[in-house]
Formats: structure tokens, C-alpha cells, sequence
């Protein structure tokens, strides 16, 4: 080999290096969609960031010690939060069974629970958020159906309700919690319950130690996926709610769209954005945390 | 035995109540746009047309449809293309900081609406970009590129390398061979989320609401603010042709790759 001329054994070298050296260069590939969000996503949101804090070319933290120092943002950011965890709550609670329905179902019917969750998931939300509004009426089917179950002796308010808001969302972000447990669901093995069931667990104790730690890879995705979209929802409350309910994203639209107070916006939009970065992080290391490998 | 079978009488009905629910507002959709009444009561007392006809004489709406078909169409293309390039990087190159290549390139679907919005327009009035059509380009690739990305990333880790390099031995050049194999393997992800994409782009409005101008109205924009002007049954309509060609599209999708990777959300 030590004799061999140069361009041989650089020859050499290119076809009988490793096919991992051969294939670098396309990590370059990533270039391009990589390049573009930082472009159009990454540095507007760092500009954002950056005017939240620089006040006349100076560093400053006043916005948001105006801001936080207001019981209303306070207010506001309780509203958001709390709404948001009560409708991934709803979200968990009836998604969880319906991903397993799904993965039991088999044939016509898992293709008709398919059907009626991905039909609802492609329509827009204006279309389904204005559905809500007629379906949410007090002469509307919801209480007409509440007061048939006997659940209420007379009709009850729900348009413009903090509890009208949270059924019409939760309606709308279902989808987004069933679907992802329901892709970790069809995966697990049903021998590893049996085995469990000839090792004497019991069906709780089953549960909770094999069941419910396989699916928290879909479990953390839908909730996050949920609480994501709802602290940051603005089209289902602009029409379930009105103006009434002060919300971030309410607060943000309005002092960008209608008041044009660009501070409180910004600093508003910092807060939300602080949040779902919180939420995408918190999901990431968790889903690691979850990792089947462990 | 007994809490197994509580369990999955709970299991069902949860099931039946989250179908019903979830399929109530289309439904209500439907009803109320079919109905003489220009109250939304139901059942629709009687039957009628006049909502369509109204829709189909209402002259802001086509604009407004083509507009955001285009942008739609125009924007999962480019994500096509950007996501599948992106994925392919992922999925066959080792370098550092992958795992938050890939965190950041789906980042945009959790990240608030309007916040996007509003700082994507600060930004574009900052480097002097004020055509709307250009912005509301800009805007959507960045709402349907991480479906693009999620999907065939998905699709590409399932994926046996090795494939290509068979057709290679077998004498295909390079590209063909990529293209032969790659492609068909690929499609269904293409399609899915493609159709995801398109759909979200057609769909958005708290991103759209700060790119568009007077004469540049996305559809979801357009119905909003009819709805808050005059809210009458023809926005049921609209709401109504927008149901049923989603229902057709789906039953289109379902014929090429099945409803099940569709459901591979």
C-alpha cells in the first residue's frame, strides 16, 4: 500500500470508505427547510423577543414589569391557562377510551370511528367553531339534549359561557388527542397483558404497570398537541365567546388588529410563546423519559 | 372480571358519545344550511335553496376561494420539496444536534398563531415586503412544512435503504434509482401530508389575519368576517360546500392509501 502512487490509493480510499463518510454531504440537504423556518420563523420570533426588551435602544424590562405588575394580565393569563388545562383534561379523559375503541375495533366499524374522527380533523375550525355557535344555543341541540337526559329542568345559557368555550373546543381538538394515542395503542403487544394476567396481576395493577406506560409516548404528544392549540386558540373563542372572555391570544389580537398598543401586544405575545415553548420542551424531555427502550 | 367488563362498557360509551359528538356540528352544518329559516332553528321547518343561491351571487367569495386554494396549493408544493429534502438529511446524514433539527422543524404546529403571524409581519415591514400575496406565501409555507416534514420523516425511518442500492446494482443510474424506489415507497406520505397541509393552509386564520390586505382575503378571513356583519345561514352554505369537499377529497385519499394512514396523524 506504502508503494502504491497517490491517485491510487486516493482511489482507493473512495471506494472503500465507510458509506457513512460517502453520504455526509447530505446533511446538507436539511439546508434548505432548515434555512427557511430560521428565516421566516426563527428570526421574526427573535425580533419579537428582542423589541419586547429594547426600549429606545436600550435594554429594558419595564414592559413587562408594566405588564406583570397589572392585576388584568394576570387575570388574563389565569383565564388562558385554566381553560387550556380544563379542555386537555376533557380531551385525555375522553380521548384515552376512544383510542382504545379504536385499536379494538376491527373491519367496517374501525373504518367508520376512523372516518368520523379524520372527517372532523380535515374541516376547518371557522366551519366547526360556527357550528358550535348554533349547536351551543339555548334553543340548540346541546341543551334540548340536556334537558331530554334530564340533566337540567330548563335550558341553560352556554353560548358566550366559559363552559360553552370548553365543549366546543375540546370538540374541536378531540382528534388531536385520540389519534396520537391511538398510533402507540395499535402497537402494543395484547400477549404482554396476557402474560401479566398468568403472572396474577390484577386488571388495575395491569393498568396501571403495562398499559398505561406503553401509551405515555402518545399520551404526552396528545396533550401536548392539545394544550398547545388551546392556550393559543383565538377563531373558537372570537366566535363561542366574544369579546367577553379575555384570553392572550383575545389580548394580542386586539392590541395589534383594533388598538394598535404594540407594547402590551408584544410583551402578551412573549408570555404565549414562552408557554408553548415550555409545553414543546416539557413534551420533548418527557417523550424521552418515556423512550420504550427504558 | 366485573371491572373488565365496566371497563369496556365505559370504553364504548365514551367511544359513542365522542363519534356523536364529533360529527354533530357537520351535521348541524348541513341541516341548517338546506333550511328556509334564517334563524339556524332545528329541524329546518322547510326545505330550501335560498342560502346557495345567495353564496353563489355573493362576489367577494371567489376571490377569496381561489385565493386561498392558491396559496394552499403553492405552499404544501414548496413544503413538499423543502420537508422531503429535510427528512431524506435526517433520516441518512449523522451530524450533531438532529433530534433538535427535527423538534425545531415541527416547532412551528405548537407555536401560537397569532404570534407567528404578528411577528412574521413585523418582520417582512422590517426588510420592506409588502405585496400580501408574497407575505401570505411566506406565512403558509411555515403552517404546512412541519406536516410535510412529521409525516415523511415517519415514512423515511421505516424505509430500507438498502432498496436503492439493489436498483443501483441491478443498473440504474444514481437518481433513477432514487426515483424508481424512492418515489412509490414515499407516495402515500406525500399524500397524506400533503393533503394535511393543504388543508391547514386553506384553514388558517390567526396567521393570515396579519399578512392579508383590502384586496387579498383568504377564505377562513372572508367568513369570519361575514360572519360577525351578517350572520345568516349563507355562511352554512359555504361551510356546507367546504364539508362536502373535504368528505370528497378524504373518500379520494382513502381509495389511494387507505384510511388508516390517514389516521397516522
Amino acid at each position: 500500500m506504502s508503494t502504491a502512487p497517490a491517485s491510487l490509493s486516493a482511489r482507493a480510499d473512495l471506494v472503500l470508505a465507510p458509506p457513512r463518510r460517502r453520504l455526509q454531504p447530505v446533511a446538507l440537504l436539511a439546508l434548505p427547510g432548515a434555512g427557511y423556518l430560521a428565516l421566516a420563523f426563527a428570526a421574526p420570533l427573535a425580533l419579537l423577543l428582542m423589541a419586547s426588551v429594547i426600549s429606545e435602544g436600550r435594554p429594558t424590562l419595564a414592559g413587562y414589569r408594566t405588564f406583570l405588575a397589572d392585576s388584568f394580565s394576570w387575570t388574563v393569563m389565569a383565564n388562558t391557562i385554566r381553560s387550556a388545562g380544563l379542555i386537555t383534561l376533557i380531551c385525555l379523559v375522553a380521548g384515552y377510551p376512544a383510542a382504545f375503541a379504536l385499536a379494538r375495533a376491527a373491519g367496517l366499524l374501525q373504518a367508520a370511528l376512523l372516518a368520523a374522527l379524520v372527517l372532523p380533523l380535515s374541516v376547518g375550525v371557522v366551519v366547526k367553531a360556527f357550528a358550535w355557535t348554533i349547536l351551543l344555543r339555548s334553543d340548540g341541540v346541546v341543551n334540548r339534549a340536556l334537558v331530554g337526559l334530564g340533566a337540567v329542568d330548563a335550558p341553560v345559557r352556554l353560548l358566550f359561557t366559559e363552559s360553552g368555550l370548553v365543549l366546543g373546543a375540546v370538540n374541536v381538538f378531540l382528534p388531536f388527542m385520540v389519534l396520537p394515542i391511538f398510533s402507540v395503542v395499535k402497537l402494543i403487544d395484547p400477549r404482554l397483558l396476557d402474560a401479566a394476567a398468568t403472572l396474577g396481576s390484577s386488571p388495575l395493577h395491569r393498568f396501571f404497570r403495562v398499559t398505561l406506560p406503553l401509551t405515555m409516548p402518545g399520551v404526552i404528544a396528545g396533550v401536548a398537541f392539545v394544550f398547545s392549540m388551546s392556550v393559543s386558540m383565538y377563531v373558537i373563542p372570537t366566535l363561542l365567546m366574544g369579546d367577553r372572555f379575555k384570553t392572550l391570544s383575545v389580548l394580542i389580537a386586539r392590541s395589534f388588529l383594533f388598538m394598535r398598543d404594540r407594547s402590551v401586544g408584544s410583551t402578551a405575545s412573549v408570555m404565549l410563546l414562552l408557554i408553548a415553548v415550555a409545553v414543546v420542551v416539557a413534551s420533548a424531555l418527557l417523550t424521552r423519559r418515556w423512550q420504550p427502550s427504558r | 372480571m366485573m371491572l373488565e367488563r365496566a371497563a369496556v362498557v365505559a370504553m364504548w360509551t365514551v367511544t359513542a358519545a365522542v363519534v356523536l359528538t364529533l360529527l354533530a356540528p357537520l351535521a348541524v352544518t348541513l341541516a341548517v344550511s338546506v333550511s328556509a329559516s334564517s334563524v339556524f332553528n332545528l329541524p329546518p321547518p322547510a326545505l330550501s335553496s335560498r342560502w346557495y343561491e345567495r353564496m353563489l351571487r355573493l362576489r367577494e367569495l371567489w376571490p377569496a376561494v381561489r385565493l386561498s386554494v392558491g396559496i394552499a396549493a403553492v405552499s404544501t408544493v414548496i413544503s413538499l420539496g423543502l420537508g422531503t429534502l429535510c427528512a431524506i438529511a435526517v433520516t441518512r446524514g449523522t451530524f450533531p444536534g438532529k433530534t433538535a433539527l427535527v423538534t425545531f422543524m415541527v416547532s412551528p404546529l405548537m407555536m401560537p398563531g397569532l404570534v407567528v403571524g404578528v411577528a412574521l409581519l413585523q418582520f417582512l415591514r422590517e426588510i420592506g415586503l409588502r405585496d400580501a400575496y408574497l407575505s401570505l406565501l411566506i406565512g403558509h409555507v411555515v403552517i404546512t412544512l412541519p406536516y410535510v416534514t412529521r409525516t415523511v420523516l415517519a415514512s423515511l425511518s421505516l424505509f430500507d435503504f438498502t432498496l436503492v442500492e439493489a436498483a443501483r446494482t441491478l443498473g440504474c443510474s444514481h437518481p433513477r434509482a432514487l426515483v424508481k424506489v424512492m418515489v412509490p415507497v414515499l407516495a402515500p406520505a406525500f399524500l397524506t401530508s400533503g393533503l394535511f397541509a393543504f388543508l391547514a393552509s386553506m384553514d388558517n386564520y390567526p396567521i393570515s389575519i396579519f399578512l392579508v390586505d383590502a384586496r387579498h382575503k383568504t377564505l377562513p378571513i372572508l367568513m369570519l368576517q361575514y360572519l360577525e356583519e351578517n350572520p345568516d345561514p349563507t355562511i352554512a352554505a359555504i361551510s356546507s360546500g367546504l364539508v362536502l369537499m373535504t368528505i370528497v377529497v378524504l373518500l379520494i385519499a382513502d381509495r389511494l392509501v387507505g384510511l388508516r394512514r390517514l389516521a397516522d396523524f
